[in-house]
Parts: structure tokens; sequence; C-alpha cells
């Protein structure tokens, strides 16, 4: 099958993959370690699904921030976006 | 006692998660792949990094089209919503006139969007329009092709005609599976209309409300025919809003790393609203009880 046309290169294939070990990790953390949802600062239930999620998108956005605050590279918003999946998980 | 598992439910989820990955994932791949490349066209593409994302993000075209955008929505959602309880609390609960009025109020939600847009080109139009018509024989000037209020306000009116009915109608349902039991009970303590508004009825219309509110500000935040048919998303720049842009950059521009970019910022922003209102409306709903 051609795939040409989606334009792949190997930083989006790495980004996916990234994404769908997440989730795999994630699901058999949740089978072999049972978590129920747990209020956070924001005063309202997150699983750790819930958690990823909020990691995942506001990471998005603190590198969408620095692009438009400090431009390219982005290892610095990356340093960022892990502290902030760690707060997410420690205490969201 | 073994629980056993069956996992026969997998293969029935199975055509659903096809279907999606088809209609969704794959063109969401794409313009991610997209997003950090140039292209000319035949499967030609060049890697940009994040230049269209910096772009994009430093643009005043999209400052402004995103500050449009928000405006538009906040007054659709605050108009609509409220108008829509009201017009839920006012239709006839039963008989052949609630039959007769759900009819009625549902009938905009049958037009296609094009159509409503041509219907409300030629409305609001000075010369052969009976909405510009009217309003120019009362004295004033109503032009919506020169003057941005006048599209402001004639593409607000137009999406209040359009889709106050859904939310009615959401909030209708929700009314009527309100239990008789709790108007008894909030008559025998003599509750006023509007406590009895405030602590039973919107308390039960949550759950409607929410799905309400989510579809209406994501309707009202990707809108594209209407205006589009309307005003083209002039005059100026006043009416282009994020899809016309987007299309604009996309199709008009031909450029599809930087109309890729776009798209995503434009996703992440919807996502993020969407979870923000599905957050806050569950959190109050579960304090409500």
């Amino acid at each position: 099958m051609d795939l040409a046309w989606m334009g792949w290169t190997w930083q989006t294939g790495a980004f996916f993959g990234s994404i769908v070990l997440a989730l795999i990790g994630m699901t058999i953390f949740s089978i072999k370690y049972p978590q129920s949802p747990k209020m956070g600062i924001l005063r309202f239930e997150t699983t750790p699904g819930d958690r990823l999620f909020m990691s995942l998108l506001g990471s998005a956005f603190i590198c969408l921030g620095w692009l438009a605050m400090f431009g390219s590279p982005l290892w610095w918003a990356l340093l960022v976006c892990c502290i902030y999946a760690f707060c997410v998980f420690r205490w969201v | 006692m073994t629980k056993t598992w069956n996992n026969k439910a997998w293969f029935m989820v199975l055509p659903v998660v096809i279907l999606v990955a088809f209609s969704a994932l794959l063109p969401l791949m794409t313009v991610v792949n997209y997003s950090i490349q140039d292209t000319f066209g035949n499967n030609q593409f060049f890697f940009a990094g994040f230049e269209w994302f910096e772009e994009i993000m430093t643009s005043s075209r999209f400052h402004d089209a995103l500050g449009r955008q928000f405006l538009f929505s906040t007054i659709i959602l605050a108009i609509e919503v409220p108008l829509g309880i009201f017009i839920a609390m006012n239709l006839p609960s039963k008989g052949w006139k609630s039959s007769l009025c759900l009819v009625l109020i549902s009938l905009p939600l049958l037009i296609p969007l094009n159509v409503v847009g041509t219907i409300w080109q030629i409305f609001g139009r000075a010369d052969i329009g009976l909405l510009g018509a009217s309003i120019a024989a009362l004295g004033l000037d109503y032009n919506y092709t020169q003057n941005a209020v006048d599209a402001w306000i004639t593409i607000i009116v137009m999406d209040v005609w359009h889709w106050t009915s859904l939310v009615a109608l959401l909030c209708f349902a929700g009314l009527q599976s309100i239990p008789e039991a709790y108007y008894q009970a909030a008559r025998i303590d003599g509750a006023s209309k509007w406590a009895t508004f405030r602590y039973i009825q919107l308390p039960k219309m949550h759950g409607v409300l929410l799905i309400a509110v989510l579809l209406r500000f994501m309707d009202s935040f990707m809108i594209y025919t209407e205006p589009f048919v309307l005003t083209g998303g002039g005059p100026g720049n006043s009416t282009t809003f994020l899809s016309i842009d987007l299309v604009k950059m996309a199709i008009g521009q031909f450029d599809l790393g930087p109309a890729a970019a776009f798209s995503l910022i434009y996703f992440l922003i919807i996502l993020l609203m969407s979870f923000i209102f599905y957050t806050v409306m569950n959190s109050l709903d579960k304090k409500e009880g």
C-alpha cells in the first residue's frame, strides 16, 4: 500500500509511536495496579487516563506558547512539559 | 470461583474502530505530517520543523480570527442557551399543541447550512429582502455587505434562528423527564416559580444542558458555511472566522504546511475548551447531587 500521500517522517512516526506506547503502558499499568479516581487540587475526580490526557493536551499548549514567545528549538519546552506532566500526575 | 473473560465484545467494536481510523485518525495523522513539512504537490515534501507553528502562533491574522471566533461563540452561547431554556419552559407540555410546536420549532434544523446562508443573504438585502427592506423603511442605515456591525448582527441573528431550536428541544426533553411528584412537593412547600426553576428544573436539566452547551460551542467554534455564504468573511475581514481563514489558506493559497499547523492549533483549542466545559459542568452536576 502506497502511503506517500500521508507524508510520513521519522519524527512524526516517533511522535505517534510514543503516544501509542504511553497508552499501552497506561493500560497495562491500570490492569496490574487498578486505581480508583482521585480528587486533586482542581477539586474534580481524575483517573490516570484523564491525567495522561491533561498532560498531553497541556504539553501541546506549553510547546505552542514556547514557539510564540521564544521560537524553536523546543528542548527547554520539553523539560517544562515533563515537569508539568509530573505535577499533573502527582497533584491533579 | 474463577472469573471467565469473553473477548467477543472486542470484535463488536471493531467496525467502529476501523471506521474511526479511516475517517478521523488517518486524516489527523496526515495533517500532523503535513504540519512539519512543505509541499508543492506530487507527494514531494520538504522538512520544515516547527516553522509553520511558529509562523501561525505569531501571526496577527490568526490572532484576529481567533478573537473573532471566541467573541462569536460567547455571544451565541449567551443568547441561545437562556433563550432555548425560556422557549422550552413555555412550550405546551402535552397534547397536539405540544407536537405542533415541536415540529414548527424543529423546521430551521432541517434546512441545509448553505441554504440558510442563502436565505439570510436574500432576506437581509435592502433592495429585495424582507428584513433589509423593512429596516430600511424604518429609516435605519442597514447594509451587511458594507458595515461590519450589521454583518455581525445578521450572522448572530441567523445563527440564533437556526440553532436555538436545538437547545430548546434538548431542554424540553430534560423538562419532560421530571416526575410530577417534584412539582407537587414544590407546590406543597409554597415554592415560587423562580425557586421551582432554580432548585428543580435547572438541576434536572443539567445533563441535557451539558450536551447543548458542548454542541453549540463546538458548532459555533467551527462555523463555516453560513457566514461564508452570507458575507464571504467580509466586509474586509470583519467576519473571517477561523474556519474561513483556514479554508482560504489551505485551498485558496494552497499553503498546505501552514494550513495543517493552523488546523492542529484550531483542533487543540476546541479540544481544550470542550474538556473544560465538560469537566466544569460535570463537577457542577455532581455537586448539585
